[in-house]
């Protein structure tokens, strides 16, 4: 029987069960300096003049430098297609434009000496207006940067067409576009900014050894830091190893490689020593890169009868200070625009600007889940207009499951799916009919803890960035099989997952088997985890990896039981090779690695899969709403999830779980803010509402299994579908529960304070 | 100053500074760096470890604080190669992912159960607010902890 399909416990857990994980700032480094980055308090303001004279002289500093020192060109923005001029100093020497930019690094014996040393620093600065609200920021009289000579960093799709990358007509609203609805409903909705949070925060260590430069960080991707080191020291691949320990959470934050974290190197280059540095939450509350951070103007229109037409939607996104990834993310939502839905007409536009604020990087779905939240709730908007029950609006309009491989108006195409078959389930595993009764009977009652039923259905898109990824098999002489991977993984359990795929093809235990990875010595070639594409990429190039490894082993021992190949058998079960019908003459798998000698009994493999993968799936959520307090309980969260065909069942649901809190701390709790003069009100996890297991129940969740023909295993990624069909099916049921009080919408998170206003002013006391 | 703890049964004395956390003593003083720090403000539960018996958020007690105290961490949890319960629950429930918030999150919940086993899940989620993790949505967390309160229950702990 295979081992695949199974909840198989985690081989990676007794350690960190019993003395815990070694992460970056776990690890001993002999003789190691510590960094402590001088930040900005100011959100825009020009630097008159540094004065590290005191923190030079305090006890243990060994340097203090500044932007006069670093030899280092401006990293270029990290979007493609984004205003060239929106550079980002190694350390800020001119001008500031975050709160939270550094403009010192202060290095000194121990961690205590360079965090006393960094108070002494003193920094002139000359207030500068600031540019915050993205909504306005395109037309702000207020440069974040001076020599870009706009806020603008790009746009979607305009940039793309003037590429030639789009069509024309992409870039062009038809004029007709609603002209044959009876309905049109319009809706301005704020995707809030939100911190990742991962539980570790960020750090890195660098050690010089000659031209070697060994570089320790706490990354989602080691071979791009790798990369990253290369190009900015001019080194040759050869002298950087980049080392990835255990790694506490990432969720897209820790994609990219940060200047404070690259700067360690070149500290210890420049002072001879090894040097680390780790951020306090404090900081990375202010300098993780963000999640989101979009504001949209949608409009859906349709017929009476519920048949949804068209649909457009308008969005500005915040890039923050220094334009990264996140700049770039609306192209993601703009793939997934119309979602589970036949929507023929269709126009999408993007603008991205620059802010005094964090710069906007990945988060866990990472411009899906606004076009999730934005078509969703634009469906129950539109549902509610027509008086329609919203599931039957959704049921009406999605794609059937008889037209895949699906193309929709903005050019992407969809595997597989069988969306109304998601949705049914999930009503039923809800108890749909019961629960709006329930509702109505509330309603009648006049009580203050109303109900709300939230829906939310989905399809998103996973290893949408293609590429290959790296895996190989090695059989060792005691017959134990090395597997080296790509995907440098941060919880998601690769080291179980790998190993049933390599045991279920070898026929030895999974403790057989042991995976290596986050280590680019060790790794030759790597992409890394995210975009939820660790088992469709790398964990297809281990499988093929093992099959070619179980080939060359019949070769082999064709050649050692003087057969022909294709004689050979493998009897997995007994772990042996024989030729048909005389099993007693036989090789294992650890006689033939030793007879392989210095050529090795492995196989490398790079599997670049070709297409993206389309999971789907439909949420609903049962919230209570106090009408008198705007208080919020999550009742109830059920979860249908189609992944394809699931490896380990297990971990499956350790992902869907952790996206459904992620999406319901967005929807309901989580923020962070800045004020008018661009200062962060919620930079610690004390006044940031990180969502604990008090606000969340347990969760109802379900299978389905619609395999893809996209690769070898039939697997889609599952790393962030809880949360991009979580986050909509909690507001939604916010929303819901206020609909009788003449609420239409809710922005998130859903606060009770927000929640309470929006009562109030459908009483009209506003 | 001089300071003399009793961490995981054994005696340690150290001379620290006296603004030194408990968390850090552990960590940079002991090597005990199974216990993390994942906020600077009391909110995460990350550090948590147990002095005489009960969860306590060590980034917030300076190791002079727990001079003269037992002090248990995770390193100091399992017997030999037996597995505390609380140990053994979360693997069996996958209650863990990047591991980053375990230990402190099994602390507190060994800290939970031994004052009252008799708890449900409401109970489970409310004791454990003060330790977040951003990996597992809570769900298999918390039935690891009623897995592990079962079993205290019938007095296998």
């Amino acid at each position: 029987m295979s081992i695949l399909g199974n909840r198989v416990l985690r081989k990676e857990d007794p350690k960190f069960l019993t003395s815990g994980g070694s992460y970056v700032d776990d690890l001993p480094l002999e003789d190691a300096l510590y960094v402590v980055y001088v930040r900005s308090p100011m959100a825009h303001a020009r630097v008159r003049s540094i004065d590290v004279s005191a923190a030079s002289s305090a006890p243990g500093v060994v340097a203090v430098f500044t932007a006069a020192q670093v030899d280092l060109a401006p990293r270029p923005p990290g979007a493609p297609f984004a205003n060239r001029a929106m550079v980002r100093p190694w350390l800020a020497g001119e001008v500031v434009r975050f709160v939270g930019d550094t403009v010192a690094a202060v290095v000194a014996e121990t961690r205590e000496q360079a965090v006393d040393a960094s108070e002494l620093v003193f920094v002139d600065y000359e207030p500068l207006p600031v540019v915050v609200d993205p909504a306005t920021a395109g037309e702000n009289e207020t440069l974040v940067h001076e020599a870009a000579g706009t806020n603008v960093v790009l746009k979607i799709p305009e940039d793309l067409v003037n590429a030639g990358i789009m069509p024309p007509e992409a870039g062009t609203e038809p004029g007709d576009l609603f002209d044959a609805c009876d309905v049109v409903v319009r809706q301005r909705i704020v995707n809030q900014r939100v911190a990742p949070c991962p539980l570790e925060v960020r750090a890195a260590a660098s050690a010089w050894e000659g031209g070697h430069l060994t570089h320790w960080t706490t990354t989602q991707a080691p071979h791009g830091v790798k990369r990253s080191l290369v190009e900015i020291f001019s080194l040759e691949p050869d002298q950087v190893r980049v080392v990835t320990p255990d790694v506490g959470g990432g969720f897209g934050s820790k994609i990219g490689a940060y200047p404070e974290e690259l700067f360690v190197a070149w500290v210890a280059r420049r002072l001879v020593r090894p040097a680390r540095w780790v951020e306090t939450r404090s900081e990375s509350m202010l300098s993780l890169g963000h999640g989101r951070a979009q504001v949209q103007e949608a409009v859906l229109g349709g017929t009476r009868a519920g048949r949804l037409l068209a649909y457009k939607l308008s969005v500005t996104q915040d890039s923050g200070a220094y334009p990264d990834i996140g700049a770039f993310l609306p192209s993601a939502t703009r793939m997934m625009l119309t979602g589970v839905y036949d929507i023929e007409k269709v126009f999408f536009s993007n603008t991205s600007v620059t802010t005094n604020t964090n710069p906007t990087v990945a988060y866990r779905g990472a411009g899906r889940p606004e076009a999730t939240a934005a078509i969703e709730r634009m469906v129950d908007v539109f549902a509610a207009e027509i008086g329609m029950d919203p599931a039957e609006v959704r049921r009406r309009n999605m794609v059937t499951s008889d037209r895949f491989p699906f193309t929709t108006p903005t050019g992407t195409t969809y595997d597989v799916g069988d969306y109304q078959a998601a949705l049914d389930k999930v009503l039923e595993a809800a108890g749909y009919d019961e629960l709006r009764a329930e509702q109505r009977r509330r309603r009648e009652s006049g009580g203050t803890k109303q109900l709300g039923i939230g829906l939310s259905s989905y399809v998103e898109i996973t290893n949408g960035f293609g590429g290959s990824e790296f895996g190989s098999v090695e059989v060792l002489p005691d017959g134990r099989a090395r597997v080296r991977t790509g995907s440098s993984p941060h919880g998601q359990g690769h080291v179980t997952a790998w190993s049933q795929l390599v045991a279920d093809q070898l026929g030895i235990g999974i403790n057989d088997v042991e995976v290596l990875h986050g280590d680019t010595d060790v790794v030759p070639r790597g992409i890394g985890t995210f975009a939820s594409k660790s088992l469709q990429s790398g964990g297809v190039a281990v499988l093929q990896a093992a099959r070619q490894v179980v080939e060359k082993a019949k070769k082999l021992a064709a050649d050692l039981l003087e057969a022909n190949p294709t004689d050979i058998e493998f009897d997995k079960d007994h772990r042996r090779f024989h030729v048909a019908g005389t099993p007693s003459a036989s090789e294992t798998w650890a006689e033939l690695a030793q007879a392989s000698g210095a050529e090795k009994l492995s196989a490398e493999v790079d599997f670049a899969a070709p297409g993206a993968t389309f999971p789907f799936g439909s949420h609903l959520v049962v919230a209570e709403v106090d009408t008198d307090t705007g208080g919020v309980v999550m009742e109830r969260i059920v979860a249908v999830d189609d992944a394809g065909r699931l490896i380990n069942p297990l971990l499956a649901e350790g992902q869907v779980h952790g996206g459904l809190a992620q999406g319901v701390a967005q929807a309901l709790m989580e923020e962070m803010c800045y004020d008018d003069q661009g200062n962060p009100l919620t930079a610690t996890l004390a006044d940031y509402e990180f969502v604990s297991a008090a606000e969340l129940p347990s969760f109802e969740t379900y299978t389905m299994e619609t395999p893809t023909p996209i690769n070898p295993l039939g697997a889609k990624g599952i790393g962030e579908s809880g949360t991009i069909g979580s986050t909509p099916a909690v507001q939604n049921a916010v929303c819901d529960a206020l609909a009788h009080l003449g609420v239409r919408h809710v922005d998130m998170p859903t606060s009770p304070m927000r929640v309470w206003r929006a009562i109030d002013e459908a009483k009209g006391n506003r | 100053m001089r300071v003399s703890l009793e961490v995981n049964g054994e005696t340690h004395e150290r001379e620290v500074e006296p603004r030194t956390l408990l968390v850090f003593f552990l960590r940079e003083q002991l090597g005990l760096t199974g216990t993390n720090v994942g906020c600077d403000t009391t909110s995460c539960g990350a550090c948590t470890v147990l002095v005489e018996g009960e969860s306590v958020k060590s980034c917030t007690v300076l190791a002079a604080q727990a001079d003269g105290r037992s002090i248990t961490t995770i390193e100091g949890l399992a017997k030999g190669d037996e597995l505390h319960p609380m140990q053994l629950a979360f693997r069996e429930h996958h209650g863990l992912q990047c591991g980053y918030c375990t230990p402190g999150m099994v602390m507190a919940a060994v800290s939970l159960v031994t004052e009252n086993s008799d708890l449900d899940e409401s109970q489970v989620r409310q004791g454990l607010e003060g330790n977040l993790c951003r990996c597992t949505g809570y769900h298999n967390i918390v039935e690891a902890v009623l897995d592990a309160a079962r079993s205290s229950r019938e007095g296998a702990w």
